[in-house]
């Protein structure tokens, strides 16, 4: 497929499209589809049938709009109507409110069911990842495309040498969206250069290339979910992205690496992967030009390690998912011994969007050194839960009050964690600090990939230290003897003290073993696993302090014993 | 990228192959995963992931065929198979109920949950009733944290269940399976 194929299927799809007054969107994520959203699809269609309107609307399941609390979503979107266009949210649709939605189409909104659009949670957000979630059918490429899918990668193969889409890229200042947040451009910059000769390599049969593009698509830490609705809301994004740094670092083959627990998201990538070859988008000569790219995907199993680049690698070729030593970084000595570019979904999704608008539209959003935006995953005791993408620099207090609509009635705000098992708990008095990579990493969490988890005054922090430390101790691959035993140990500690048997000098050996963790462990599992008891240790102690001096109390007047027989 | 070539020969001694590999259908599923890798190692997550799928878990039988299949040696195919959560050696109930340990979850109360099932359906998480009606595993998040705290029963997922309903929800559901398959039965 050419430029002008591309362009001819987008405009008789748009023109498709352009017909029909009324479009209903009917969100089809994990969390909608939980609650039954493709009955409510399949109600809105028979309902339109029944009152002979099948010519005036349409209705598209699409991927996750985000407020995932308010669920199963129906958003209407009518062209012409009484009011002029406008669009309609409507929340915790059933299928039998079908009939009473496409009964109002063109009319006034169903009041029972209607929540507001301007609602902050929507006006505060800023879209470059997810804009396309929420409006595009995922199972259809020619959806993707007319709204101008996959023009970038015709642009950067029509238009541009590699190394004007590193520098392209390298000017954004787009950073790892995965956690880390190096910068994606020098990156790829470093991969465009490695001589995929200077290692031994033992490609497999079959496999034509010495250099590979691996999406990282493991988000294992609990509590998010941004990559599983990127990969599900707009999969042909993600495939465009890899396309694309495939070109500018001179890969010909490419892995999506995804946790066997997104069945759907796995589903949904299959399926655009094999329209996107049909179309002649990956595969050989795309576009006419030379450039060749195929795309596999590899089910990952349950290995929260495995998101570690070194251990996703070892896990693609066929073995236990363990880290190794670094350098050599998978940039010089990554899969089979070549030289692999590896991005974070997220990461990817970023690229077509820098490529089409340009690096300076792209660097003119957020701060100095965080550039663009940002997608979190909002949950925990918050009003409304869902998906956000906000700019880099934006304060905690927006996202929490403004987006997340505050605390739940009675209830009053103690933390927020960031950065899941790898990240630390920010206490109220941070509040107002802007949200970017320096920033979290000043006061001892991180960015991480996403996940933002509110907690209120009733959340005993000691227990959320214990929590993940235990997820660390359990996900530990044990090749390091830092974090096999390390994790171990402090999860030892943390028990004791929350079963209140805890001295002073017990609080002394949990900082020096954390202290030792995070410096000795060989990967970034273990080097941040201390993080959320450190954090804790620094914004709450006072809570570990209660419950060890409630022991020594108990001590020395002999209770204790008593108590506990 | 297939090679039939790549196919080791059968099991020397008799040079047939085993009876169970003839007479189960499903480990054709498992070799046709292997086939599309070439035979290659790098194809082992993938052979495993057919094989759980086809069978519900790995047994010794299963693996012993994949490690001679692939040309590797037991003790890794043994190695990658303990090695990730996703797999697992013992045979399953009919139903599987998964618990959603996630943060989200964890927060809003999953350990209540996961106590209330334990207790209502004398099950310890990562065992299997005494009936084998019911497996009770536990997962680190599915992702559905918005609906937290979530189970999925027999792949279903199910959102903000209660400690004080959950053990009936269950319930409702392994008599309802029952009854589907009874009138299914001639």
């Amino acid at each position: 497929m050419n430029l002008e194929e591309l362009n001819a299927i987008a405009h008789s799809e748009r023109l498709a499209q352009a017909q029909k007054r009324h479009h209903l969107h009917v969100c089809v994520g994990t969390a909608c589809q939980a609650l039954n959203s493709e009955q409510i699809a399949k109600a809105l269609q028979a309902a339109l049938k029944q009152r002979g309107q099948q010519q005036d609307a349409a209705v598209k399941c699409v991927g996750c709009p985000g407020l995932c609390s308010l669920g199963p979503l129906v958003e209407v979107i009518s062209k012409e109507d009484s009011a002029g266009p406008r669009s309609l949210l409507y929340q915790f649709v059933k299928p039998e409110d079908a009939d009473e939605i496409v009964a109002h189409l063109g009319g006034e909104p169903v009041k029972r069911l209607e929540t507001p659009l301007d609602q902050p949670f929507f006006t505060r957000q800023l879209k470059i990842v997810l804009e396309n979630c929420g409006k595009v059918d995922p199972e259809r490429i020619e959806d993707y495309i007319a709204i101008g899918g996959y023009q970038a990668l015709m642009k950067v193969l029509t238009e541009m040498t590699p190394q004007q889409v590193i520098d392209e890229i390298t000017h954004s200042g787009l950073r790892g969206r995965g956690g880390a947040g190096f910068p994606t451009g020098l990156k790829w910059g470093t991969v465009a250069k490695a001589d995929p000769n200077r290692y031994p390599t033992n490609v497999p049969e079959g496999i034509q290339s010495r250099k590979f593009v691996i999406c990282n698509g493991d988000e294992g830490d609990p509590g998010a979910f941004m990559d599983r609705s990127v990969m599900e809301g707009d999969p042909h994004r993600v495939l465009e992205g890899m396309a694309i740094a495939g070109y500018a670092v001179g890969a010909n083959y490419g892995f999506i690496y995804v946790r066997a627990e997104y069945p759907l998201a796995v589903k949904r990538l299959r399926t655009a992967i094999r329209q996107a070859q049909r179309a002649g988008l990956l595969g050989s000569n795309i576009g006419g030009t030379p450039f060749s790219f195929n795309v596999e995907i590899r089910l990952g199993a349950g290995a929260f390690v495995c998101g570690e680049e070194t251990a996703l690698i070892a896990s693609i070729e066929g073995g236990r998912g363990l880290p190794r030593p670094r350098p050599p970084f998978p940039a010089e000595f990554g899969l089979w011994g070549c030289p692999t570019l590896i991005n974070n979904v997220e990461t990817l999704a970023n690229v077509p969007p820098i490529i089409l608008k340009g690096a300076d539209w792209f660097a003119s959003i957020g701060t100095e050194k965080s550039k663009g935006t940002k997608v979190f995953a909002l949950t925990g005791q918050v009003k409304h839960t869902g998906l956000i993408e906000v700019p880099m620099g934006i304060t905690l207090r927006e996202i929490v009050f403004d987006i997340g609509g505050g605390m739940p009635e009675g209830k009053s705000f103690k933390a927020v964690q960031t950065g899941g098992p790898s990240g630390g708990c920010i206490p109220a008095e941070f509040l107002d600090m802007p949200v970017d990579y320096e920033s979290l990493a000043k006061v001892g969490s991180i960015m991480g990939s996403g996940g933002m988890i509110v907690m209120d005054d009733s959340t005993d922090m000691v227990e959320v230290a214990r929590f993940f430390m235990e997820f660390c101790m359990d996900e530990s691959c044990g090749k390091c003897i830092p974090c096999r035993a390390g994790t171990v140990q402090i999860h030892r500690l943390l028990t004791k003290i929350q079963q209140g048997q805890a001295t002073e000098r017990d609080l002394q050996t949990l900082e020096e073993l954390c202290d030792l963790v995070k410096h000795t462990s060989l990967c970034g599992l273990g080097q941040s696993a201390p993080n959320p008891v450190i954090s804790t240790l620094k914004y709450f102690r006072e809570e570990y302090l209660a419950k060890i001096k409630r022991e020594a109390s108990f001590s020395t007047n002999g209770k204790r014993v008593e108590e506990h027989v | 990228m297939v090679n039939q070539l790549n196919r080791p020969p059968s099991p020397a001694g008799n040079g047939q192959p085993d009876a169970r590999l003839l007479s189960d259908k499903r480990y054709k599923l498992i070799e046709a995963t292997m086939r599309r890798y070439g035979y290659q190692g790098h194809g082992l997550i993938e052979a495993l992931h057919s094989a759980q799928e086809a069978f519900g878990y790995l047994d010794d039988f299963t693996l012993r065929h994949i490690a001679r299949t692939l040309r590797l040696p037991p003790s890794k195919v043994f190695g990658v198979a303990t090695f990730y959560n996703y797999f697992t050696l013992k045979p399953q109930g009919a139903h599987t109920c998964v618990v959603c340990l996630g943060t989200a979850c964890y927060i809003k109360g999953a350990r209540e949950v996961l106590n209330a099932i334990e207790a209502a359906h004398q099950v310890k998480a990562g065992g299997t009733t005494a009936d084998n009606q019911l497996s009770l595993l536990t997962a680190r998040c599915f992702g559905s944290c918005a609906l937290a705290p979530v189970i999925t029963f027999d792949g279903e997922t199910i959102g903000k269940v209660s400690p004080d309903h959950v053990a009936d929800l269950i319930a409702q559901r392994l008599v309802g399976a029952s009854q589907v398959l009874e009138h299914a039965e001639p």
